[in-house]
């Protein structure tokens, strides 16, 4: 097999990564970009942090002040966390479910680069007259009045991303509900799978609010169709409207995961299964579902009413019961459990104080009279901050450490880890606790700088110098993954020892088929069970035959060129320059083009043979 | 795992004992309320805080039982537990009684504070007795109009003390947002439509507070959002009404000294376009595009957030960008000579209109 590993060249990897369909290098390729992006993000954490460490503080001006706090939320959410999160889906749910792929390879490699290519559209804006400086949520009368290009590279710029994402997540709803193997019921998945069933569910729906709102946006800005001009009919609380609808599901699209991966670590670093499962998979779905009925306790301030607000503080508060159900089923996972201190049970243990201050501090908020004093100040900053790094880049840390093995075949460094894993701890907590007073003493957010005799200067200096902890702790990080990566030792299927699910059943890394035999499932935690049972794997639930594979594809790349191009165009003819039209016409051009060239050829993919699979023994892959 | 635990508890401690000492200045901290809004408001954090304090106890307590007693001793595989009926109800049922006390008192003050009714009753006269303000926000300043009265101010708002005052909120460019958070929480000056609110200004705690409370834009709205600050004077209903007498009455002020004089033809020939220098101004709204300087000699900052002093006036006006980036004075007028700084300045400290 041409495919099967072996030393390659520096361009023939990277033609094999350019045109891959495997989920399993597609998950890689995620956690590059999202690696990437991140370091980025928290690039621009530190200059927030520098700028704001002392008083009337001059380290940048406040117009490249807002274009950076605009783009670290922009970047951490969309181009970090969840291509982070996606990393993880891909490279782990279609092995937990027992799947040899997704059930749509080539429209998981289109979502990558769709992702990727309005990522570095987006950061483009760099380059070309500034950055988008209105925010993450980017409120419209504010964005409309912006004078640079920077709102029209954040809406087109994310309108390509969130196609990827979108089509990530149906997807996966696809390959969950189609591909599980034999006697994986729905209520025999692991956690993470669970959770990667209900976000994906949250994107399919979350997401098309995101469109509608961005394309309002874009027309306004290249058109003038004051769809957001109050003067002109337009009303600008329509946004609001839209990007929360969206935005706070993408809270739960972030988090879910989140709580998907830190259940795996619960029950296989205690040795135990997940306590109250049946409520867990109930807890998460509820939350999903609540998740899309409480957007306006993020416009609380905006004037809805009492009524609105009163029903929305309640509904929000609603959340908080499925959330500490969880919460008390880990604690009750690990209760009588076996526990060791790994590197993703570190950060698992350390998530659960730190995402209850921040579940806490997010019912406070939800109080609604309460909340005119909280909002769009530090402590709202605080309180998501505590959340999504407490929850989400705990995860993705815990994740990154446990999966590392999977992914590529060799163990992160414990020590190393463990220094990162102190170093973030501390200053995460550093950064972030003050800022809950920072906030009710009446420090607003989003300033770029603050005068002195106002009581804030201890504690900014205090947030600043944690935020340098966290700046160590990646560094430290990065040095393990180099240093992991040239040691390359190779390990076997079960690393941990005590894995759990169908994940672990098979080599690290996975063959490009996954399963030769798909596994019989006998129940949750499948392959535990045969553990437990004295079996060293699974039982096939098939005989040894011919495994149909996709073949890889170039076109993806190519489609997400093309609306790369044409983004282009489109910030031309909105600054109504000579190029934008014809730019705009290339790039589609160049989409519609290969989506045609892929249309009419037929591509049927390729047979493994079973002969070949027979003397592939020693990759293993034996159900 | 042990010190984090203590320095985790220590940590929840200092923020009780913060949280009830009631930190931060008390012209700008909303843990000093200094009105019936914010001690509304208030007394819900400190009754989501005891909440959550017990919450986050509990959790505390299981999470350090967990792990200090079952770290991994030997290679035994512990019993695989499902799960258990009992605690999943205790731990539902629990919660949820918990939310109830706090969201009964949610909503009960939500409602409380919206309340504006008053805004639209009349006496006898037709008039109404319920003091009502027109705040309007603009790219990095308020202006203050007393429709009632007649009168406008720009940059400091001036209130009587016990009694509520109430708002209608908007905003003429961007989306804004009115706080000061030691009176009471904030709302947003929109630009699609008019918000209403009121606060409750007490006597006792303004003059703690120096009589003077920090007023801020909490919504994004540009480069200097940071500096659009305003200030809010709280004083007794006696000299808010002496105050608005002579507001009222307020005549076109003229200059005493020659270098005043001298600034107000400068300032009638550059400056007046967009400002006034009376507080009965009778232009449309759309016509007012600067804060009004009727009472500029007697307020406490310059622009909202410089020193109220001649030396930061000067440098100022010369160079408005570098205090308030993308205001929308810059570059609306020549550069100004050293002794045009000084004729101005003398001109505007002048303007005053209690004696």
């Amino acid at each position: 097999m041409s495919t099967l590993a072996q030393k390659k060249g520096f361009g023939a990897t990277l033609w094999d990564y350019l045109t891959t369909v495997d989920h399993k290098k597609i998950a890689i390729l995620y956690l590059i970009a999202g690696g990437f992006f991140f370091l980025v993000g928290g690039l621009e954490a530190m200059v927030i942090r520098i700028q704001l460490a002392i008083p009337n503080n001059d380290f940048v001006s406040a117009g490249f002040y807002n274009e950076v706090l605009t783009m670290h939320g922009t970047t951490m959410i969309f181009l970090a966390a969840m291509p982070l999160v996606f990393a993880f889906m891909n490279a782990v749910m279609p092995l937990q479910i027992g799947a040899r792929d997704v059930a749509f390879p080539f429209v998981n490699a289109l979502g990558f680069w769709l992702f990727f290519f309005g990522g570095v559209f987006l950061n483009m804006s760099w380059f070309l007259g500034g950055a988008p400086d209105a925010g993450w949520t980017s409120y419209a009368s504010l964005a409309l009045e912006s004078p640079t290009n920077g709102i029209d590279f954040y809406a087109l710029g994310l309108q390509i991303s969130g196609a990827g994402t979108l089509m990530g997540g149906i997807n996966f709803l696809v390959t969950i509900i189609n591909m599980r193997a034999p006697g994986m019921t729905y209520m025999r998945m692991p956690m993470f799978t669970w959770s990667t069933f209900v976000t994906s569910a949250l994107i399919l729906f979350a997401f098309p609010p995101l469109t509608v709102g961005l394309f309002l946006m874009i027309f306004d800005r290249m058109f003038g169709s004051n769809f957001f001009d109050a003067s002109a009919g337009g009303n600008t609380i329509i946004w609001e409207h839209l990007f929360w609808i969206f935005g706070h599901p993408e809270v739960y699209i972030l988090i879910l995961p989140a709580f998907g991966i830190f259940s795996e670590i619960f029950a296989i670093f205690s040795r135990k299964r997940l306590f109250g499962y049946s409520s867990m998979v109930f807890a998460t779905v509820l939350i999903g579902f609540l998740g899309f009925m409480v957007w306006a306790h993020h416009m609380f301030t905006t004037g809805l009413g009492p009524i609105a607000n009163a029903i929305f503080a309640v509904a929000t508060m609603a959340i908080g019961v499925p959330t500490g159900i969880k919460i008390f089923n880990w604690l009750f996972t690990m209760w009588g459990g076996s526990i060791t201190f790994t590197t993703p049970m570190l950060y698992a243990i350390a998530f659960i104080p730190s995402f209850v201050m921040g579940g806490v501090t997010g019912i406070m908020v939800a109080s609604a009279a309460a909340d005119y004093q909280f909002h769009d100040t530090y402590f709202v900053v605080a309180h998501f901050h505590y959340v999504i790094v407490g929850g989400v880049v705990f995860a993705i840390l815990a994740g990154t450490h446990l999966y590392w093995p999977k992914m590529f075949g060799t163990m992160l460094n414990e020590f190393l880890g463990k220094i990162t894993f102190w170093l973030f701890l501390i200053g995460f907590h550093l950064t972030f606790f003050i800022q809950h007073f920072l906030g009710v003493w009446g420090m607003p957010r989003r300033i770029f700088t603050f005068l002195p005799d106002q009581g804030f200067e201890t504690s900014n200096m205090v947030s600043t110098i944690g935020a340098f902890f966290m700046a160590v702790a990646v560094i430290v990080m990065l040095i393990n993954v180099i240093m992991t990566s040239i040691k390359n030792e190779r390990v076997g299927n079960d690393p941990w020892g005590d894995g759990r699910t169908l994940e672990w059943s098979i080599p690290s890394p996975p063959p490009f088929y996954n399963f030769k035999q798909l596994p019989l499932v006998r129940g949750l935690d499948a392959y535990w069970i045969e553990k437990m049972d004295g079996k060293k794997g699974m039982t096939p639930a098939e005989p040894l035959g011919d495994i149909h594979m996709p073949n890889s594809s170039f076109v993806p790349v190519v489609i997400s060129f093309g609306l790369f191009v044409a983004a282009f165009g489109a910030v031309g003819i909105g600054d109504k320059e000579a190029y934008g039209i014809p730019v705009l016409v290339i790039g589609f051009l160049i989409t519609f083009g290969s989506m045609f060239f892929r249309s009419v050829k037929d591509d049927h993919g390729f047979h493994i043979h079973k002969e070949d699979l027979m003397n592939d023994d020693d990759k293993g892959g034996k159900a | 795992m042990k010190r984090l635990m203590n320095w985790r508890l220590y940590s929840l401690l200092i923020m009780l004992t913060l949280i009830l000492a009631g930190c931060g200045k008390p012209y700008l901290s909303t843990l000093t309320p200094a009105g019936e809004v914010a001690q509304i408001q208030y007394d819900l954090m400190k009754l989501s805080t005891l909440i959550m304090v017990g919450v986050i106890a509990v959790v505390t307590i299981i999470f350090v039982i967990v792990v200090m007693k079952f770290r991994r001793k030997d290679d035994r595989i512990p019993k695989q537990v499902e799960g258990s009926h009992t605690l999943e109800i205790i731990w539902t049922t629990i919660p949820i009684l918990l939310l109830l006390i706090l969201a009964i008192p949610t909503v009960a003050a939500t409602f409380k504070l919206a309340d504006v009714s008053e805004m639209d009753q009349v006496n006898e006269d037709g008039k109404r007795d319920a003091l009502v303000v027109n705040v309007r926000a603009n790219l990095y300043w308020w202006e203050f109009e007393y429709p009632d009265l007649g009168i406008i101010t720009g940059q400091e708002l001036v209130v009587p003390t016990d009694q509520k005052v109430y708002f209608n909120l908007k905003a003429s460019d961007v989306k804004h947002s009115f706080w000061i958070p030691a009176v009471g929480g904030k709302l947003d000056t929109n630009t699609d439509n008019i918000n209403k609110f009121w606060l409750k200004f007490d006597s006792d705690k303004s003059e703690e507070a120096g009589g003077l409370f920090y007023g801020k834009c909490a919504e994004l709205c540009g480069p200097s959002h940071a500096f659009m600050d305003f200030k809010v004077k709280a004083v007794s209903k006696d000299e808010f009404k002496q105050w608005s007498t002579a507001m009222q009455n307020a005549d076109e002020q003229q200059p005493t000294t020659d270098l005043a004089q001298a600034g107000q033809d400068i300032f009638n020939k550059s400056c007046i376009g967009c400002h006034a220098v009376t507080p009965i101004d009778g232009r449309p709204e759309a016509a007012r595009t600067a804060p009004n300087l009727a009472t500029f000699g007697e307020r406490s900052r310059i622009a909202g957030i410089l020193e109220h002093s001649e030396k930061d006036l000067k440098n100022w006006l010369a160079n408005p960008e570098t205090y308030k980036p993308g205001n929308k004075m810059t570059g609306t007028y020549n550069e100004l000579k050293p002794e045009q700084l000084d004729a101005l300045t003398e001109y505007l400290m002048s303007l005053k209109v209690m004696e």
